[in-house]
């Protein structure tokens, strides 16, 4: 029906394409009203001032480097070794034939993931209540890959099962056909597949551990074992200038958006060669 | 002694029984070829002759041993039996030599030197030397299935089992996969093929048993099973089989 209506009055009926046209010309139309108001409204000179001095920049060289961006990359790195071991060894947890493995595993990964990230900070900085004397290893470093790890190994397990189901039966089969037990099929054959069926998923895993690692700011840090967000936040106090925040948040920028690019680029590339 | 003995063997998955008391032998040296009907239980019993699939009742032995036995070591039990699949299942992630190396050192405990040794022999074997550097997705399906031969034969089975070797093959690839398993049955390896290769069977086999819904209807020579059946069942299926969409 509405065809014959179409047909009968072609002239006042707009085409899809016109349609499509004016959709457009009225998205851009608000773009521009936002943009220009925002711009009018902005005090540039204070903006400036405040958010891009160069000099303020320039006071945070080259710790920010050396001291910030190093202890961030140690931090998650470290969490991202525990979480990794951490998370596979749930992931196997959950295939196990033994029953109370499989519940704890899931109750694990229910627990860790369901909890805010800073709260595990906060209760790792009280553990010496709960265990008198116990301290973790390494003191902050220690605590900050434990706290990451376990955060991280919640969603690694969750990963590592997906890999763990994507490899083919047939595998361990041929692997047992072959005399293997079980634990080497697995560690010989199946692992491996499944590692590299997750790198994708692992390498966003990073990107998220990467940010955060902000969260070590909460075990009480000192001045050498400081990250990038607190680095940048104390530089903008003792300066009484907001710029040292917006460096830092673009020193993340420069981690976490070569890694973002990686890990779609290795996600294409296997998606391509399945 | 027989180098399989299968006494009595059954197999359900759930209610449903699919091997009803098999029983059959394999004398050393023998090649016997498994026919059937589709969802006859052909693959189950393959599979159950290396506890890949554990049997509901019955004995599997194997060269004298009882792999159905409680306490019997099932990996090492398994080490006297190559299996190829009907999908090559070799390793995605290790080359060509790797794979075939790989259980040799990890099971059988070989030297590295003497895995990689063995492993090229056995490659030379099936006329793929010079793909051991690649990996499977560099392989045709047929060069695939030849690696998985190799890779079974490393472990000096003394019988291989394959379960349609050539059923997921392009037709132009299954006369190079023939032609290996030929060649092994002409230098004495025991084997138990389950296939719908009638020609292979009646040239290579020394005995076609073919199997219906779990049982074994018709065992002997393949002069007689193939060319002179005696059940209804056998005729039917081998009409089908040879004259496809008649
Ligand atoms: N793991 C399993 N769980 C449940 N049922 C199964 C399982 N494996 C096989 N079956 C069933 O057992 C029956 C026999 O299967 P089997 O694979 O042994 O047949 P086949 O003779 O090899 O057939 P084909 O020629 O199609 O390979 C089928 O009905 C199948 O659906
Ligand atoms: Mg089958």
């Amino acid at each position: 029906m509405a065809d014959q209506q179409a047909a009968a009055s072609p002239q006042r009926r707009l085409s899809p394409r016109q349609k499509q046209r004016i959709s457009r010309g009225i998205q851009y139309g608000v773009l521009l009203v936002i943009v220009v108001v925002l711009a009018l409204l902005a005090d540039w000179p204070a903006i400036k001032e405040s958010f891009l001095s160069s000099k303020v920049a320039g006071e945070g060289l080259p710790a920010l480097f050396t001291v910030a961006l190093k202890n961030t990359v140690i931090y998650t790195i470290s969490g991202f070794v525990i979480g990794f071991a951490l998370g596979l060894v749930l992931a196997l947890m959950r295939q196990s034939s033994v029953a109370p493995y499989r519940w704890i595993a899931a109750g694990y990964v229910e627990v860790f993931r369901g909890l805010p990230a800073l709260l595990i900070f906060l209760l790792i900085g009280s553990l010496p209540l709960a265990f008198p004397g116990f301290q973790v290893p390494g003191e902050v470093y220690g605590q900050a890959a434990l706290g990451l790890g376990v955060v991280s190994a919640a969603y690694m397990a969750e990963t590592f099962r997906a890999g763990l189901q994507a490899v083919p039966k047939g595998q361990m089969e041929a692997a047992r056909s072959l005399g293997m037990p079980h634990m080497r099929a697995m560690v010989s054959i199946v692992i491996p597949q499944a590692i590299r069926i997750v790198i994708p998923p692992l390498t966003n895993e990073l990107v998220l551990l990467f940010k955060d690692s902000s969260l070590v700011l909460f075990l009480g840090v000192t001045a050498s074992q400081v990250e990038l967000a607190k680095f940048g936040n104390d530089q903008a106090s003792t300066f009484a200038n907001p710029t040292p925040i917006l460096v830092s948040g673009l020193t993340y920028l420069l981690i976490t958006i070569p890694l973002g690019y990686a890990a779609r680029r290795l996600e294409a590339r296997q998606g391509a060669s399945r | 002694m027989s180098t399989v003995e299968i006494r009595k063997l059954h197999k359900s998955f759930g209610k449903l029984e699919v091997l009803k008391g098999i029983d059959f032998s394999v004398e050393s040296g023998q090649v016997v070829c498994v026919i059937g009907p589709s969802g006859s239980g052909k693959s189950t019993l393959l599979r159950c002759v290396n506890l890949l699939e554990q049997p509901t009742s019955g004995q599997v032995f194997v060269d004298g041993i009882e792999l159905t036995h409680p306490d019997v070591d099932i990996d090492a039990a398994r080490r006297r039996l190559g299996m190829v699949f009907q999908q090559f299942n070799l390793f995605s992630h290790l080359t060509v030599l790797r794979n075939v190396a790989i259980a040799q050192e990890r099971v059988l405990k070989r030297s590295r030197a003497e895995a990689v040794r063995v492993a090229r022999e056995n490659l030379e074997k099936v006329g793929l030397s010079e793909k051991a550097e690649s990996y499977p997705a560099q392989l045709s399906g047929g060069q695939q299935q030849r690696v998985a031969i190799a890779r079974a034969l490393a472990m000096n089975p003394s019988l291989m089992l394959f379960d349609e070797p050539t059923s997921a093959l392009d037709p132009e690839l299954v006369g190079d996969v023939l032609q290996v398993m030929r060649k092994l049955a002409e230098d004495g390896m025991t084997m138990l093929v389950v296939t719908h290769e009638m020609g292979f069977a009646r040239e290579v086999a020394d005995r076609v048993v073919f199997m219906d819904q779990g049982v074994i209807v018709e065992d002997g020579p393949p002069e007689q099973v193939i060319s002179a059946p005696q059940h209804d069942r056998t005729r039917e299926f081998l009409h089908r089989v040879l004259h496809p969409g008649v």
